[in-house]
């Protein structure tokens, strides 16, 4: 039944007329394709995964390079850099970075990490390319809606550049961007034009994010292959598939918490504002609550955290059980615990909020459900260490990411244990130590799982390989660099020192780290050149890497290796291959691997 | 100029890796693909161990570089308690760092692919999925029964002694009022907020409590050892009242009054017998409020209840400073129909203004 309806799906994506299926098996489905709809308006996943990952690199790269720019200011506050006042102008008047500036650049390396890179160019990325290749579909349920999901993903990020060049600055609330700082004009320059049009951007973002969740789950739930069952998916499909779900449902909420910020900038309403004087100038507002806000943006910013991580998760599990030529450990509590965490990520915003004078009663069931997200957790980090104990590993650089993911995991989920605790939380809340805890656990973890998918699949992707050794020597210095940056933040948290300062010097409290501050700044340097080495490696990759001329040349069971190696639109020429088994058929039996389409032996030891 | 020679230095490097990652390639054909792979491997597995070894190490050469830099003893009564459950979950979470990481890069060295060995294929274990499942859950119950016990503790109702300071942040300093002699805060009404009257949090004239409060800003005085609590406005933007040394934090939200109340330990004349004279308690602002957040700073002086009383007496009300002409003699009374004729005389004076 499946066959057949990819089969009608994929005729009715191209209405493009007198295109016939050919089942013979040579070649590729063709129909005559021009430019814009092959690499522009193309319909097909796999495209659209590469232009979500194209995107989202360019943002990486500014993003990161707000943060060496900030990071400039944080070691050298005294110093002066004539080649900023070259290109900022007065944003970096007598090269030095000013306070607005500075507030937009944190700002923005947020919002663009947070949304445009780790949500838009990872789930993008990932679950596009390999939910139809991996399920065994020929594209998409509604090919359509997922080339509007990138092409809303495009507004978005037009919409949000271009803040970037209005006269009053962009936005530079923070990333959370908390009214009422965020709705009064007066209160920041960059709370003028520049939050509307963050708030339009982020908009546009969260309609291509629902355009993209609602097909990923359709398809990963109606269009399996004969043969695939829920409990024979790869894991990076059950990771994708419960993001989805955690965005589906969190975003909308997102959106409104937006939509009466809006409201409140522009047409005089009251939803988060109440008994305010700002530049002494008396507003009318009463009634409102700025905590609403919160409620809100947490409903949606703390599942969030988990739309970043489940797909990093996914994608190491799978280069993890390969490159140890080892089933996956424990699949089904791999399941399980993604769908727990799932469940909780929905009951544990207000641990954002400890500290924001809501009521301590709800903060104490606060903190009980946000330690229970520890149990799935740490389930998932001893199946990982389970998976390649006794393998047979082999190190590629997706391989070593995969691993790289799990010690940044296991560093930046303990300190989770300490945040979640609202005690503690009372005296680390807003410090250093934060900006620790969720780089380390979302922000490179999640990087180091893109990572690892990327050097994965980036054969299927482009039909070459990228440079092995480039891959080694990035691996390195982002680990380390990441592990130097981070860690020393804690102490700095432990210290009390406050996020989002950008001079020290007139505190005597917090102004002992000069030089800590100093060696953060060139390491995060030295790990953005780096960055940019994997760009340059990715970008000449494509047109001048090794060529791939296997198949399936990590030796995988799943799907997508079975297709031709720059498969067309439809992805496998003739039928769509039956499954048989699940995917981690690995060292079974003294086989080095069985694919999923090798029907069961009878004599086949069963697990 | 140097500027210029770093990006060429830079680019100058990036080209001689890239051109080393790219004839590595080739030599990798030349060797024999499947022979410099499995080089590359034990170069990688031995890189791993290394990394866990200079990693630990590093972990224990931070710490000692840069524990004397962290805070001191907690100054009050709660950051106390914080500090306990700080270093009980840091029992806890450092075993679990040190086994997990050790067993994680421990295990990549030690099953790095080798002829002589064939992966085992074990897809499961319920058992071992159920005890790992139910010792997280055990200590993670220990973690939070600390933890909640602490939090009922510190979040709790003030002791009906502690001194009452209302802390009001705005963009970008701090405002305090003490209650007088009455013990009450007077009441206060936003659209009151006046700077060029002199009333700069909106106090209401005519409630008589409001007479004897005093207003000050940047500096706000506790007495040691005794409760205080404050109660915390916001006038324009979401603030946050940080108290590194004593360990507290309390968000300030336009609307929505929110209190926190704590006990001083140390007067900072002891504090800087300790940690040097240049020691001050600082108030940061915690909550991003603007381009001047950085700069949010307010001080608390710890002192004695007789230098407490003494200080409090040498400021004038602000009732006095914002009705020069109406008050010759202290107000405080609750004498009613005086404090008519005070109203009224305010009345008179906002009008000839």
């Amino acid at each position: 039944m499946d066959q057949h309806t990819n089969h009608n799906v994929h005729t009715d994506v191209h209405v493009v007329h007198e295109h016939h299926v050919d089942h013979d098996g040579n070649g590729h489905h063709h129909h005559k394709e021009s430019f814009i709809s092959k690499y522009i308006f193309s319909q097909d996943h796999k495209m659209i995964a590469r232009q979500f990952l194209i995107t989202g690199i360019i943002w990486a790269i500014v993003g990161g390079l707000f943060s060496v720019l900030f990071r400039l200011q944080l070691a050298y506050p005294d110093e002066s850099f004539p080649i900023l006042e070259t290109f900022f102008g007065r944003w970096a008047q007598g090269g030095q970075i000013q306070p607005e500036f500075y507030y937009a650049l944190v700002t923005m390396h947020g919002t663009v990490l947070v949304f445009f890179v780790l949500t838009g160019g990872l789930s993008g990325t990932f679950a596009n390319l390999l939910i139809p290749l991996q399920a065994g579909a020929r594209d998409m349920a509604s090919p359509f809606m997922n080339m509007l999901s990138y092409w809303f993903f495009f507004l978005a990020s037009v919409v949000m550049f271009s803040s970037l060049f209005v006269q009053t600055g962009p936005a530079s609330g923070g990333w959370t961007a908390y009214p009422p700082l965020s709705a009064l004009g007066q209160a920041s320059s960059g709370s003028k034009i520049g939050m509307d049009l963050w708030i339009t951007s982020m908009a546009l973002f969260v309609v291509s994010s629902l355009l993209g969740g609602l097909n990923y789950i359709v398809t990963i739930l109606n269009m399996r292959t004969k043969g695939m069952t829920m409990t024979r998916l790869p894991l990076t499909i059950w990771a994708v598939f419960f993001t989805a779900i955690l965005g589906v449902l969190s975003f909308p909420v997102l959106l409104s918490g937006f939509i009466l910020l809006l409201f409140d900038r522009n047409l005089g309403t009251s939803f988060y504002l109440s008994d305010i004087v700002v530049n002494g100038q008396i507003l009318p507002n009463e009634g409102g609550s700025a905590i609403l806000y919160q409620h809100l943006f947490w409903f949606l910013g703390h599942p969030e955290v988990y739309i970043i991580i489940l797909p990093a998760m996914g994608l190491v599990s799978e280069v993890m059980s390969v490159n140890s030529r080892k089933p996956v450990f424990g699949y089904m509590a791999m399941v399980g615990s993604l769908f727990a965490i799932t469940i909780l990520a929905f009951l544990v915003w207000a641990h954002h909020m400890f500290v924001t004078g809501m009521n301590p009663f709800l903060g104490a069931f606060f903190v009980l459900l946000t330690l229970l997200i520890a149990i799935p957790s740490a389930i998932k980090v001893f199946n990982w260490i389970t998976t390649i104990w006794r393998g047979n590993i082999r190190f590629t650089p997706a391989m070593l990411f995969a691993i790289g993911f799990v010690s940044m995991f296991i560093s930046g989920g303990l300190t989770g244990i300490w945040l979640g605790n609202s005690t503690i939380d009372i005296h680390l809340h807003d410090t250093y130590f934060v900006v620790a805890h969720f780089h380390i656990v979302m922000g490179v973890s999640a990087f180091f799982g893109m990572f690892a998918g990327v050097y994965h699949w980036f054969p299927k992707m482009f039909g070459r390989y990228l440079n092995n050794t480039l891959g080694y020597i990035h691996f390195w210095i982002t680990l380390a660099g990441a592990y130097l940056i981070f860690w020393p933040m804690h102490y700095q948290g432990m210290a009390g020192v406050p996020r989002r300062y950008l001079d020290f010097r007139l505190w005597t409290s917090f102004n002992q780290f000069s030089d800590l501050n100093k060696m953060i700044t060139i390491v995060s340097i030295v790990v953005f050149f780096t960055q940019l080495m994997f760009v340059f490696n990715f970008f000449y990759s494509i047109f001048k890497g090794r060529k791939v001329r296997t198949m399936n040349p990590w030796g995988a069971t799943t799907l997508e290796w079975t297709t031709p190696i720059n498969p067309g639109h439809g992805n496998w020429p003739g039928e769509i291959p039956e499954v048989h088994r699940w995917a981690y058929d690995y060292g079974k039996d003294g086989r080095d691997f069985i694919p999923q389409t090798e029907p069961l032996n009878p004599n086949e030891t069963k697990h | 100029m140097s500027t210029t020679w770093i990006i060429i230095a830079l680019i100058l490097g990036f080209l001689v890796i890239f051109q080393i990652a790219k004839a590595s390639e080739y030599v990798a054909i030349l060797r024999g693909e499947e022979r410099s792979r499995k080089d590359t491997n034990r170069i990688n597995a031995f890189l791993l161990m290394a990394f866990l070894v200079v990693g630990l190490f590093g972990v224990w050469y931070c710490n000692e570089k840069l524990k004397g830099k962290i805070l001191g003893e907690p100054a009050s009564d709660h950051g106390e308690r914080i500090d306990t459950m700080i270093w009980i979950t840091l029992a806890v979470t450092g075993v679990v760092f040190v086994i997990t990481q050790v067993l994680l890069f421990w295990f990549a060295y030690k099953y790095q692919e080798s002829d002589t060995r064939k992966a085992y294929y074990y897809p499961h274990n319920n058992k071992l999925e159920m005890i790992w499942t139910a010792i997280p859950a055990i200590v993670l119950t220990v973690l939070v029964g600390f933890g909640l016990f602490y939090w009922f503790k510190i979040t709790g109702e003030a002791p009906k002694d502690a001194q009452v300071i209302e802390v009001t942040g705005k963009q970008f300093n701090w405002e305090f009022r003490y209650p007088g002699k009455d013990k009450v805060l007077g009441k206060k009404y936003f659209k009151e907020v006046s700077e060029a009257k002199s009333n700069p949090l909106g106090q209401l004239w005519d409630d008589p409590a409001n007479h004897d409060d005093v207003y000050t800003t940047g500096e706000m005085h506790v007495v040691v050892n005794k409760p205080v609590k404050l109660v915390i406005y916001a006038k324009d933007v979401i603030h946050d009242v940080g108290l590194a040394h004593f360990r507290m934090k309390m968000d300030a939200v336009p609307g929505i009054p929110t209190t926190m109340w704590f006990t001083p330990k140390f007067t900072t004349r002891e504090m800087r017998e300790k940690y040097g004279p240049d020691f001050n308690y600082e108030i940061s602002c915690d909550q991003m409020c603007g381009a001047g957040h950085y700069s949010m700073r307010g001080t608390i002086v710890v002192e004695s209840q007789g230098e407490f009383n003494a200080w409090l007496a040498s400021k004038k009300p602000q009732y006095a400073v914002a009705n020069p002409s109406t008050v010759p003699a202290l107000p405080g009374a609750t004498d009613t129909t005086k404090t008519k004729v005070d109203s009224a005389a305010t009345a008179a004076v906002s009008m000839k203004r």
